[in-house]
């Protein structure tokens, strides 16, 4: 069955699937609604990402691409439906909460460095405080992935030395750091200088390669094509498409997804 | 310009064109510079002409140097315009440190103070290493210490009763209690009163606005003079601990209110970055927020800090005699009572509360600055 498929999605047999391939489903989201106050911002969303998969969610702004995203880690809390992250389900419960987000990094848009700390302490900050790993070893460790975002020689500095690019290079460290099993991308480029993007992207496609499960708000098509697995519309606070990118791209079905490619593929 | 244009030599920087300098520049553009700037330069000029010449005689060049008791204060003994009475403050200056704390046991509380700024000036200097040790000995362990050595009835020291205690002394201890107490007292009100519990955001909230919103004279009063009705009989609490826990938790309430306002300026995405990454919320407000909002409220801090140092003289109402409570029994001495005697004593006191405050407040500046290098936000 294909994920993502509101048409043919049924509850029960999403609990069954579950408990039987509960060690590859990397997060499935069964019937999700939220509401801001009296705004419907998602609405009866469904999405099963399977481990190793790379989804690119886009679509116009406002369409509730970013809150989905957040509702994975619990950032944002939902009101109907259930959110499963790598076999835990997340609910009010704060043990539950807690042992996602140690499975799960997160980039966001504004990199949201910390900027009273070093490239290094906020790459091993998590680490020590939320896995109690001794300093020297959250070091190496932090050392090792600033080497594979390739800017291992800025880790005495603080972010505000740093470029655009690079803090947010220094951020997808940062969460590489505590060793996730998922990382999200809220917008990544978004906030970049255009001649930037590109490193970024970069880094992301090299993680990709890696076979890292990844969840990505971007309008970056041409990140999507390369590393993609599927691609999701969002309008409306609804998942309007989910397709692989080639027949994405190449063969939009629903109107909305053609305006949408339209307008930012032209 | 044409409608074409591809630049065919790029352009080398070049030093930009030296600005008008110079003293004569100088003057003319900040203080000359047209009719209003004139003159407000002369008005300035003016004020302080007539301020700072009296002051100078007053304390230094008029002043009386040497003497024994008031008549070497007199205008008639020396036969000219008298100016401060030094030999005043000479005589008092044991009092204005010590209040009446026993002559023999002095040494006590300057051992406390040699303690105090042992631990103080390295923890100051950024450059020193094992702030933390530092630390930890200054907050936690002097505090203990100095109780001890103050008090006595420990260690072989006889007990000396906190109604002796005066001057500076008094000033010191209800200052530096008042600043330890507050700031973790106040840090922890601030967080609260963000409390997605309920009660306790109701609990902060309500013992914020009723401690600002009482004068500390109140305060000290209720403390001092209706606390004991509260309490039972057994309870006998030492009366300056009684007015020390009143300062502690009014100087706490307004320390919540300039946290707070740090609190508020850290962006939302700080929290969601600290939270995404696992971190519970004491450890995120340990080593993310707090460290963040702390800094952002360092003046409001010492200006707090400051106005506690200076409120510390309305303890005077409660019989308990700080640095100015001090300098005012010393006035009622007849041996001492010359003209300039009120006016020698309270010069004496503002230049010690000025260079108090004032090395309070560029430390701060100093921080503040040396925080900011290369931190921006």
């Amino acid at each position: 069955m294909s994920a993502g498929d509101n048409d043919t999605w049924n509850p029960a047999d999403a609990a069954r699937d579950i408990r039987t391939t509960r060690n590859t489903i990397a997060i499935d989201m069964v019937a999700v609604n939220k509401w801001y106050g009296a705004f419907h911002v998602l609405r009866d969303v469904n999405l099963r990402v399977m481990r190793g998969e790379r989804i690119v969610i886009c679509g116009p702004s406002g369409g509730g691409k970013s809150t989905l995203l957040r509702c994975i880690n619990r950032l944002e809390g939902w009101q109907q439906g259930k959110v499963v992250v790598d076999g835990v389900e997340l609910t009010e419960d704060l043990k539950a909460i807690d042992e996602v987000r140690r499975e799960v990094g997160m980039v966001f848009q504004q990199f949201n460095l910390f900027p009273h700390l070093s490239v290094l302490e906020n790459c091993t900050l998590a680490p020590v405080w939320v896995r109690g790993l001794p300093r020297k070893e959250a070091e190496a460790i932090a050392l090792h992935y600033l080497e594979r975002v390739h800017i291992p020689e800025q880790a005495r500095k603080f972010p505000a030395q740093l470029s655009g690019g690079q803090q947010q290079r220094v951020a997808i460290a940062r969460a590489l750091c505590m060793q996730p099993k998922i990382m999200l991308f809220d917008e990544p480029t978004s906030a970049l200088d255009p001649e930037m993007v590109k490193e970024v992207l970069d880094t992301m496609v090299e993680l990709a390669m890696d076979g890292m499960t990844m969840l990505v708000v971007s309008h970056e098509m041409g990140f999507a094509r390369q590393a993609a697995t599927r691609m999701v519309l969002m309008d409306a606070g609804q998942i309007i498409e989910v397709n692989a990118p080639e027949p994405f791209f190449a063969n939009p079905q629903h109107e909305r997804t053609k305006a949408f490619l339209g307008q930012i593929l032209r | 310009m044409s409608a074409h244009f591809v630049r065919s030599q790029l352009i080398a920087p070049q030093e930009s064109p030296r600005s008008d300098t110079g003293l004569s520049a100088w003057l003319r553009q900040r203080l000359f510079g047209g009719v209003l700037s004139t003159t407000a330069t002369l008005l300035s000029a003016l004020v302080l002409a007539a301020s700072i010449w009296p002051t100078l005689r007053f304390l230094l060049i008029d002043a009386v140097w040497q003497g024994t008791s008031r008549t070497d204060c007199l205008a008639e003994t020396v036969g000219r315009p008298v100016g401060a009475c030094w030999p005043f403050v000479q005589a008092k200056f044991a009092q204005f440190m010590y209040g009446f704390y026993p002559a023999d046991q002095v040494w006590r509380v300057n051992l406390t103070y040699a303690i105090g700024v042992a631990l103080l000036v390295p923890l100051l200097i950024p450059r020193v290493p094992y702030k933390r040790v530092n630390a930890v000995l200054f907050f936690g362990v002097f505090p203990l210490l100095a109780f001890c050595l103050l008090v006595g009835g420990v260690f072989g020291l006889p007990h000396v009763e906190t109604r002796r205690w005066g001057g500076m002394l008094v000033t010191l201890v209800i200052t530096f209690t008042g600043i330890i107490g507050s700031l973790p007292l106040g840090i922890l009100l601030a967080l609260g009163r963000q409390s997605s519990l309920p009660l306790v955001r109701w609990s902060c909230v309500t013992f914020i606005e009723v401690w600002r919103g009482v004068p500390l004279i109140t305060v000290l009063f209720f403390a001092t003079y209706m606390l004991p009705f509260f309490l039972p009989e057994s309870w006998k609490l030492d009366p300056l601990a009684r007015v020390l826990i009143g300062v502690v938790l009014f100087a706490a309430a307004y320390m919540a209110e300039v946290v707070r306002g740090g609190l508020q300026a850290i962006p939302r995405g700080q929290y969601e970055a600290a939270r995404a990454l696992g971190l519970g919320y004491w450890r995120m407000m340990i080593f993310v927020i707090l460290p963040q909002a702390l800094k952002l409220v360092i003046p409001g801090m010492v200006n707090s800090f400051i106005a506690l140092f200076k409120d510390t003289t309305l303890v005077l109402i409660v019989a308990i005699f700080d640095l100015l409570g001090q300098l005012r029994a010393a006035f009622a001495d007849p041996n001492w009572a010359t003209p300039v005697t009120l006016l020698t004593g309270f010069a004496f006191a503002g230049m010690i509360y000025f260079a108090i405050s004032f090395a309070m407040s560029r430390y701060a500046l100093y921080t503040e600055r040396r925080l900011n290098t290369g931190i921006a936000h």
